[in-house]
């Protein structure tokens, strides 16, 4: 597949890798967050943590949409559709995270409760229109990468006087979750690989902040091997020069004021939120967004009076320092023995981005085997 | 959830696009671009075209992994 293959060569991923053993400083670490859960998967799948010395550590990040909604949000969503008349319709990655008491959408759907799954915001359109007679909400999570979509799909509801479809948004930002991280200084991070498709919207200069206030550099990386190798020998080469600056490696994506087109679309349609829960990173002002009052039609919270509920996470589970970077998934109790993908009890496991999932597809094997050695 | 692949634009009529995607052809919205025409890679991400590839920047990536391999040849 053009610019996928060429992107995964192994023999160059290797000799990539030797350019970073010999330049790394064996005198230092170099602990490396890389923010987006596409990243972390990356780095599992195809070995990348292998092939890289000692003194380098990756640190994960909190970007997965799925994994830093609070089981809150489900639950108020899964009360919405056994109490109201409507379709409840989501991305798939939501289906099974868990809500409290053990409940899924994926539970409540079994229960008789009408939960779709889609692929995109365009489908939740369609289904309004083959159901006249029914309110669809559309569940919309996600970064700046599928805020647009969302954005799109209300524009056009409105241009179709389309009524009996709203959106109960949960879309959160970047960079004030990577503000609080640095902020909070739980984990100590000397690099920052910058998320890939977010940046294709919000551009390369949105990171300058995180740079200057924090003097850590930053990356912008795309999700290919030899897009994060080579990223990885670019923060190496920042820290040995002491820089902290955004440097863009996914250029052939990614320019500096990002995709104007799409950031005027969401910012005609939605507008900042005061603040808004985050599951790991608690509550985060300016930090999501919500629909502007021009389209509080299709606002689902507006239109329907839908209660806020506090959710505990399950006993034991240590998502929220995962997210936060301060613990690797392998620290968790519940890790591959009560917390399995085919039995996920924290958001981390769920998602096939979430730090547990990458560790227990790809990386149990290889713990196992430093543990006997 | 932020996973976008890289397909050609094969057809175009308004704001969508059929992408041909590995061999799979598949509909696409490019309202969030400014302009698209058949052939460009773009990146769709959950039934959008996100951004543009461009071709240039992605073959001067490729030639710096190219650098990079021959300065681990001399190392």
């Amino acid at each position: 597949m053009k610019y996928v293959d060429e992107f995964r060569d192994g023999d160059t991923a290797r000799a990539l890798a030797r350019v970073i053993h010999a330049e790394v400083n064996p005198e230092r670490n170099y602990r490396l967050m890389e923010f987006c859960g596409g990243h972390t998967h990356a780095i599992f799948r195809f070995g990348i943590v292998d092939l890289m010395p000692e003194n380098i550590r990756f640190i994960h990040g909190p970007g997965c949409p799925v994994c830093v909604l609070p089981a809150g949000r489900i639950e108020t969503a899964i009360r919405l559709v056994e109490e109201e008349d409507v379709i409840l319709c989501t991305y798939a990655d939501l289906m099974r995270v868990p809500a409290g008491k053990r409940d899924s959408l994926q539970k409540a759907k079994a229960r008789g409760a009408d939960i779709r799954m889609i692929y995109s915001s365009s489908d939740a359109l369609a289904l309004a229109h083959e159901n006249p007679q029914k309110h669809v909400v559309f569940f919309a999570i996600g970064f700046e990468t599928t805020t647009p979509p969302t954005a799109a799909a209300i524009k056009i509801a409105q241009a179709e006087g389309l009524s009996n479809f709203s959106v109960f948004c949960n879309h959160v930002e970047t960079p004030p979750a990577m503000m609080h991280i640095l902020t909070a200084g739980d984990a100590k991070i000397d690099g920052i690989l910058g998320p890939s498709h977010v940046s294709t919207i919000i551009g390369s200069r949105a990171y300058a902040d995180c740079c200057d206030k924090y003097n850590v550099p930053l990356v912008i990386a795309g999700f290919e091997p030899l897009d994060v190798i080579q990223s990885v020998l670019m923060l190496v080469r920042q820290i040995n020069a002491g820089q902290a600056v955004v440097e863009n490696q996914y250029t052939r994506a990614v320019s500096e004021t990002g995709n104007e087109k799409a950031k005027t679309l969401m910012a005609e349609v939605f507008e900042q939120r005061p603040q808004f829960e985050w599951r790991g990173l608690g509550v985060l002002p300016d930090s999501a967004v919500q629909i502007r009052s021009e389209f509080a039609g299709f606002d689902t919270e507006k239109r329907f009076a839908m209660q806020e509920i506090a959710t505990a996470d399950i006993k034991g589970c240590i998502c929220p320092a995962v997210l936060r970077g301060m613990n690797n998934p392998d620290e968790c109790k519940l890790f591959g023995t009560a917390c399995t993908p085919e039995d996920p009890k924290g958001a981390c496991m769920v998602s096939s981005e979430g730090a547990c999932a990458a560790y227990y597809s790809y990386g149990r094997y290889r713990a196992g085997a430093e543990a006997r050695t | 959830m932020c996973l976008a692949v890289p397909a050609r634009v094969v057809e175009l009529n308004g704001d969508t696009a059929i992408v041909d995607l590995d061999g799979i052809r598949k509909e696409t919205s490019t309202i969030l671009l400014d302009e698209v025409t058949v052939g460009d890679y773009v990146l769709i991400h959950v039934g959008y075209a996100l951004e543009r590839i461009d071709p240039l920047e992605a073959a001067k990536t490729l030639a710096l992994f190219a650098e990079l391999r021959a300065q681990d040849a001399e190392a």
